[in-house]
């Protein structure tokens, strides 16, 4: 067993730690409160091939490993919550599902315009009716001639505004058991019907475009589905298993980024006469945090490494993200109670870090959903 | 066009650096390429894409040093160069760093030497002028423009915040200060080609060198840290007693007037 990183791990985390000190921290403030989608830097990221970093160089990415896409999803989420999300869902489920079940023709159309950073990678799973529920899809997918027609709606979907196709799962007939039978479709943004709209005033990851999208008689050629059309609803579950990690890793990054802040003001502020860092009770909350940090991102990383090794990872997924997520929730409640007054204060970060943070205890399977994913896991009758 | 660029891996002084009985703590101190060296890096990288040719970056270090070798082969220099420190006992100083230098550049083509203009550890700015003396060639310190046409160099210099023309002719050293140009993040498929770059280790007697030929000439005496800031004072009251007691206090406390 080998704790430290690699050369490339190591190199991979110091570049994106350097980028994101440097190009995405300064304006974490000011995307929070605009709530404005920082295009800027997706656009810088795709010639340093952060947006294609665990994707196969033969369609332009770098091919690293997933402990170092983890590494890099926790410093850009450490910089600022809102652009890790969207960083997150535009590699693991926008451009992971092409680069694991596209096609040769789908990888160099869709696949490769992400790598670059031309556009995001996008998912559309959640309905309003359909959320932890995702077998209950109500968008259909009905087979006309050759080219399927696609109607329903999609809720809460990341990066839609900003992709050039959307992955959209809908129901396209029923199994032989009477079961609907739910696949994948690469949809073009500017298909005819396909309306893209922001309507939403979110309580974190403000930066994050945030779509709902609607489809009214949206057609795509036949070729347009993604994977195996019977596997659809396995494919994304797997998905979702890698997106967990990341969400894992995002997680990490935000309290990473809460901790360090409450370390260096239990330094600096006073009170009674000492810095409240001399007083117990302060030093206890750093030091549970800072365990829980290490334990979450040991968890991140053994997960990441199950999947490089190409073994079942699917448990140790959900124990990532849903310990991480909860983790990183107290921690920035923590630190926030350790800057005191300050911590309330938007000037300080601190605030941000807990509304945006909170996303991860939803987004990508509710905690809830982790809990049911590790009992089926774990054998419960 | 072969381009040379000699690096020296330092802790970085934006991290915490702690010193214990005159020595600094390597265990908690964070490393990183000299930030002067990255401007000297990212000029070599500029000048192949500019004349062709390849780019060679060079450091006297231990193993830990392969680090910082490799971010640069990450930025895009072909090849790495780690002259091994490892059988040197005694004191190590600019001149042994120079020393090394020199035996290694001896029967190397160079048309460009690139160092940083000081290392922010010691901030001496030695090691490069002495390899420039000991190689006989040109060289130009604290440089913030580099145009090569043919085998001429003009350049201009930071003189104390003034600018100064210069042409040279090449081989030439040069060492690289802030403004010359913004070094490059290394990219990703960068660091992932880096490791597939020659990074080749060179020992004393690679170097043809005796240890008894590198003594150091300087001795350290102590490093400490500078004295922390006291708390300031702040005057009260109307315009012309702060006034007042200003002048009090520069008279008769700082006894400065
Ligand atoms: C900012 C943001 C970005 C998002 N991005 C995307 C995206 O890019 N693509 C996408 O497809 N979706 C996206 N989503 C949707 C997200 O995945 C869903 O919000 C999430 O899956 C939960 O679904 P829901 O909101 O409908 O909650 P519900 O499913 O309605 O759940 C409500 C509550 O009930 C609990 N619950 C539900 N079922 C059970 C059960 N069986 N047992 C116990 N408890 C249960 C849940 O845990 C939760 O606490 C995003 C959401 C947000 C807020
Ligand atoms: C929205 C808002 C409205 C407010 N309204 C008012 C008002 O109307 N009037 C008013 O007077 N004030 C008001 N306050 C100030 C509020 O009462 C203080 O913020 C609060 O008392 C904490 O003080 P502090 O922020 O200076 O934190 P600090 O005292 O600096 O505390 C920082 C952290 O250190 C901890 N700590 C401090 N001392 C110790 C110790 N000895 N042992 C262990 N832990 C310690 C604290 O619990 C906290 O976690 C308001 C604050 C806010 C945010």
């Amino acid at each position: 067993m080998d704790f430290q990183y690699t050369e490339e791990q190591r190199m991979i985390r110091d570049m994106v730690r350097d980028f994101a000190e440097a190009e995405i921290a300064p304006k974490a403030e000011e995307v929070d409160q605009s709530g404005r989608f920082p295009e800027e830097t997706f656009a810088q990221m795709g010639p340093l091939g952060i947006l294609g970093l665990p994707i196969s160089e033969e369609y332009g990415g770098a091919g690293a490993d997933t402990i170092s896409y983890a590494l890099a999803v926790e410093e850009i989420g450490k910089a600022c919550g809102g652009t890790g999300l969207s960083y997150a869902a535009s590699v693991s489920l926008g451009a992971g599902p092409l680069d694991s079940f596209g096609t040769k023709a789908q990888k160099e159309e869709y696949l490769v315009p992400i790598v670059k950073g031309e556009a995001l990678g996008s998912f559309g799973l959640t309905e309003p009716n359909a959320g932890s529920d995702a077998g209950g899809t109500k968008t259909t997918a009905t087979l006309q001639g050759d080219r399927y027609v696609i109607n329903g709606e999609k809720c809460w979907i990341t990066n839609a505004t900003y992709a050039k196709a959307v992955i959209i799962t809908a129901v396209s007939g029923k199994k032989a058991n009477g079961d609907n039978k739910i696949s994948a479709f690469i949809v073009p943004t500017d298909a005819e019907g396909f309306k893209i709209t922001r309507p939403y005033d979110k309580m974190g990851v403000r930066a994050s475009d945030t779509t709902e999208l609607v489809l009214t008689d949206v057609e795509v050629p036949e070729e347009n589905i993604l994977g195996d059309p019977d596997k659809g609803f396995g494919q994304f579950l797997h998905t979702l298993d890698g997106g967990r990690i990341s969400i894992g890793a995002l997680a990490l990054g935000i309290a990473e980024g809460a901790y360090q802040k409450a370390l260096a003001y239990a330094h600096e502020r006073k009170q009674f006469g000492a810095p409240i860092g001399k007083f117990q009770a302060i030093q206890f909350k750093l030091a549970d945090m800072a365990m829980e940090i290490d334990l979450a991102r040991t968890m991140v990383h053994k997960a990441a490494w199950l999947k490089d090794q190409k073994k079942r990872f699917k448990k140790e997924a959900a124990f990532a993200k849903l310990y991480a997520s909860e983790m990183s929730t107290r921690v920035c409640n923590q630190a926030l109670q350790i800057h005191g007054g300050s911590g309330y204060m938007r000037e300080y970060g601190i605030e941000r870090m807990l509304r945006d943070t909170k996303l991860m205890e939803i987004g990508e399977g509710t905690s809830e959903i982790q809990r049911m994913v590790i009992s089926r896991e774990i054998g419960c009758p | 066009m072969n381009i040379y660029v000699v690096m020296k891996r330092t802790f970085d002084t934006e991290e915490k650096v702690e010193i214990n009985d005159g020595v600094i703590d390597e265990e908690g101190a964070e490393f990183v390429i000299n930030p002067y060296d990255e401007y000297a890096i990212e000029e070599a990288i500029v000048l192949k894409e500019t004349h062709g040719g390849e780019v060679t970056v060079v450091t006297v270090g231990d193993e830990e040093a392969e680090k910082e070798l490799r971010t640069a082969l990450a930025m895009g220099a072909d090849k790495a160069v780690l002259l091994d420190t490892e059988d040197l006992d005694g004191e190590m100083d600019h001149y042994t760093i120079s020393e090394m230098l020199g035996a290694y550049f001896q029967d190397k083509a160079y048309d460009i030497i690139l160092g940083g203009n000081v290392a922010v550890d010691d901030g001496a700015g030695q090691t490069a002028p002495r390899l420039a003396e000991k190689l006989g060639i040109n060289q130009l310190t604290t440089i913030t423009k580099l145009d090569i046409e043919g085998t001429t160099a003009t350049i201009e210099r930071d003189i104390e915040g003034d600018q100064e023309i210069v042409e040279a002719e090449l081989p030439l050293l040069v060492t690289c200060q802030q403004g010359l140009n913004e070094p490059r993040y290394p990219s990703l498929p960068g660091i992932m080609k880096a490791k597939k770059k020659p990074l080749d280790t060179l020992d004393l007697d690679d170097l043809d060198l005796d240890e008894d030929d590198l003594e150091a000439k300087t001795k350290t005496v102590d490093r400490f840290l500078p004295p922390e800031k006291e708390a300031g004072k702040k005057l009260e009251g109307e315009p012309a007693e702060q006034v007042e007691e200003l002048v009090n206090l520069l008279r008769n406390e700082a006894k400065v007037i």
